[in-house]
């Protein structure tokens, strides 16, 4: 099973033939990834890494059936780059950039809003299906096939996430990295409510940071709806108000997206919450291994 | 980006924002003239000298003073200029002042009281839209209105699709208890500040307070205008208001080096990939014992010249008694990373703290051996408990 993507999917890259493009679809296609194409405007007709290249992704979809875009273009193309995805009928889009304006982004959200599909990001690393496919920049040889969901603000906290879990004996099913942008498509409470409608997972690690209010809202859903072990942490215990911690949606505006005040509402609702970000694993191997006794 | 409020004042009245009038001064000869120009120009006798520093409650700490003649405008100006303001947000130290802007007097008597009210445009991001926040309760901290009485905040949503309407500016102005010519003015206030705030790519407007004035005008008597970073690079004429003097130096050197780098208080200074898990070490640091000194993010490409020049950022704090440096090399390899450490510490040549290195992913086990056999004064660790432990041991 698992989510959003697996080894069906059929995966187009938008900013194919740049740098980043072309060094992060090479490793997605040694993960297995069915990586059918990709678009680069006026570049369309050539062959890149064995593959056709498009002008338009429209001209992708129809030539390939490809129904999965992961984005590698600049800050300043990106939100045309997403909502041509959208317009094209993409059903799954990872936009990988980080730095789009605000802006743009609020004008992303509503174009995307009634149309069948899903964004995940900007400014994250992608999504993986253990096994199956790749749609991000993540190391793909941390990951072990499992039962463990991971959704995550971070990228490199996620892989850190990870490995803890993989070296307790567990694997993953599918992890999702949301994102670390104040406006972004696919909110913590919506990768959690995917990942717990998953029969393949038993666990999830929900890793959040300061800023905004989307562990909240999704610890609220997990009280209501949840029906299985969650571990979380939150990044940022020791960051002062009004600081950016990197992440341009890192930053404590009020009482109430503090990492104290997400950590206690999570608690609330049920979740185990971990103060230090080595203990991920080890909490979810104690949960697993209570659900199997 | 913070800026200035006599630039964010010339931002909104480039869009048609009526703004309380003023000219920016660096000395108080200056101060004098503008205060002669402001007579002359807008007729005002009294004239406000306001601290231009990137800090809110400027006038708790005696940072903004009415003067009532051109001598008081000297004597205020030189005390001003040059002091050591202290503000609820400056922290103790506070902050070095350049700059005054002398502003007409608004609060003139006439006709009717004058009234101040708080208004601020942001995302709101619960709903990925941008809001108008707005109060009767003007001129105070806005953070106390609503502990206190937050039925004096309203919200108004605006629609992507549309931007602000004539009606939303209406619905604001009668909630503001406003008639008359002064509800009128209070529309063309709104919808001027909102295009503003719109075509600069700002994140944030803060306008507190808005004036009516005693002949029923709406204007802004303060500007705190927060541009979007990621917006700048369409407005190249706004990024180069930023004023790097308000900013912390080694923070500004940093940025130069591309590295992202935010100082803090404490006593372990660290160095890693990624924002999220330099957030995750920073706290790791103080449940081992010790107090985050910085966070600092190296980014995705961290090879040995990235690693000196955090090195050097880093060691800038006397305050720093440890460094741990932790990366966990996805697309970067642990033995560049750990190359780069020892390059960089030979380099730098007699670093006087303690570093614990943890190099976690791509070629871990390489890193390690590489960092073990330098013979460099330098603990390694592969897991992120046991560099927590190591941190707990050199802090004892």
């Amino acid at each position: 099973m698992s989510v959003l993507v697996n080894k069906d999917s059929k995966v187009i890259v938008q900013g194919f033939t740049g740098n980043e493009g072309t060094y992060h679809a090479s490793q997605m296609i040694a993960y297995g990834t069915q990586v059918v194409g990709g678009v680069t405007p006026g570049k369309g007709g050539q062959q890149h890494l064995e593959r056709p290249v498009f002008n338009t992704v429209k001209d992708a979809v129809v030539e390939t059936g490809a129904d999965v875009s992961i984005i590698f273009v600049p800050p300043a193309f990106a939100a045309d780059a997403i909502m041509e995805a959208a317009e094209a009928g993409i059903k799954v889009i990872v936009c990988i950039t980080e730095g789009i304006p605000t802006k743009d982004m609020i004008q992303v959200k509503e174009y995307i809003k009634d149309r069948d599909t899903r964004l995940i990001g900007p400014n994250c690393p992608g999504i993986i299906t253990a096994d199956e496919a790749k749609i991000g920049i993540m190391p793909g040889f941390i990951f072990r096939k499992g039962s463990i969901g991971v959704v995550s603000k971070s990228g490199t906290l996620t892989y850190e996430a990870v490995d803890q879990v993989v070296k307790a004996g567990l694997g993953i099913t599918t992890a999702i990295g949301i994102g670390g942008d104040p406006i972004i498509g696919t909110p913590t409470k919506q990768a959690v409510e995917l990942l717990m409608n998953d029969p393949e997972t038993e666990g999830i690690i929900m890793i959040g940071e300061i800023g905004g209010g989307m562990e909240a809202e999704a610890a609220r859903w997990i009280k209501e709806h949840g029906t299985k072990p969650v571990v979380g942490f939150i990044a940022g215990q020791t960051a002062p108000p009004g600081r950016r911690m990197g992440h341009a949606g890192a930053i404590v505006g009020g009482a109430d997206d503090t990492a104290a005040a997400k950590m206690k509402i999570m608690s609330e609702c049920g979740i185990r919450v971990v103060e230090s970000p080595a203990e991920i694993g080890a909490a979810m191997a104690e949960e697993i291994a209570k659900l199997r006794a | 980006m913070n800026i200035h409020e006599y630039q964010g004042k010339a931002i909104l009245k480039s869009f048609g924002v009526r703004i309380q009038e003023g000219i920016v001064a660096d000395t108080p000869e200056q101060a004098v003239e503008a205060a002669k120009k402001l007579k002359e120009d807008y007729d005002s006798s009294w004239v406000v000298i306001k601290a231009q520093i990137h800090a809110g409650g400027r006038g708790k700490g005696g940072g903004v003073k009415l003067a009532k003649n051109l001598d008081e405008v000297k004597e205020r100006a030189e005390q001003i200029i040059g002091m050591q303001l202290i503000t609820p947000q400056t922290g103790a130290e506070g902050k070095k002042v350049n700059k005054v802007l002398v502003a007409q007097d608004v609060y003139y008597p006439g006709e009717s009281e004058t009234k101040e009210f708080y208004m601020s445009v942001l995302m709101d991001r619960a709903a990925g839209r941008n809001i108008v926040m707005y109060s009767t309760e003007g001129g105070m901290d806005i953070e106390e209105v609503a502990e206190h009485t937050p039925h004096l905040i309203f919200k108004e949503e605006i629609d992507p699709k549309v931007g602000l309407q004539g009606f939303q500016a209406r619905k604001i102005a009668f909630n503001l208890g406003l008639s008359g010519d002064a509800f009128k003015d209070m529309t063309r206030f709104v919808a001027a500040l909102y295009k503003a705030y719109e075509a600069t790519d700002s994140s944030m407007f803060e306008i507190n307070p808005v004036l009516k004035t005693s002949d029923n005008k709406i204007l802004a008597v303060d500007a705190k205008v927060n541009l979007d970073d990621n917006g700048l690079f369409r407005h190249p004429d706004y990024a180069a208001l930023r004023d790097t003097s308000e900013e912390d130096p080694t923070e500004v050197e940093a940025s130069l080096s591309n590295l992202n780098y935010v100082k803090l208080d404490g006593n372990v200074g660290c160095m890693v990939n990624g924002a999220g898990l330099a957030m995750a070490t920073m706290d790791i640091i103080k449940i081992a014992g010790g107090e985050p000194a910085n966070f600092l993010d190296v980014g995705g490409t961290a090879n040995a010249q990235t690693v000196k020049a955090a090195f050097n950022i880093i060691l800038k704090d006397p305050n720093v008694k440890a460094i741990l440096i932790n990366i966990f090399g996805g697309i970067v390899r642990c033995d560049r990373v750990a190359q780069g450490v020892i390059d960089a510490y030979n380099e730098i040549g007699n670093i006087p703290v303690p570093i614990i290195v943890r190099l976690q992913g791509t070629n871990a086990e390489e890193a390690k051996k590489l960092i073990d056999e330098s013979g460099l004064q330098v603990y390694s660790a592969i897991l992120l408990k046991d560099a927590a432990e190591l941190v707990k041991k050199v802090l004892a």
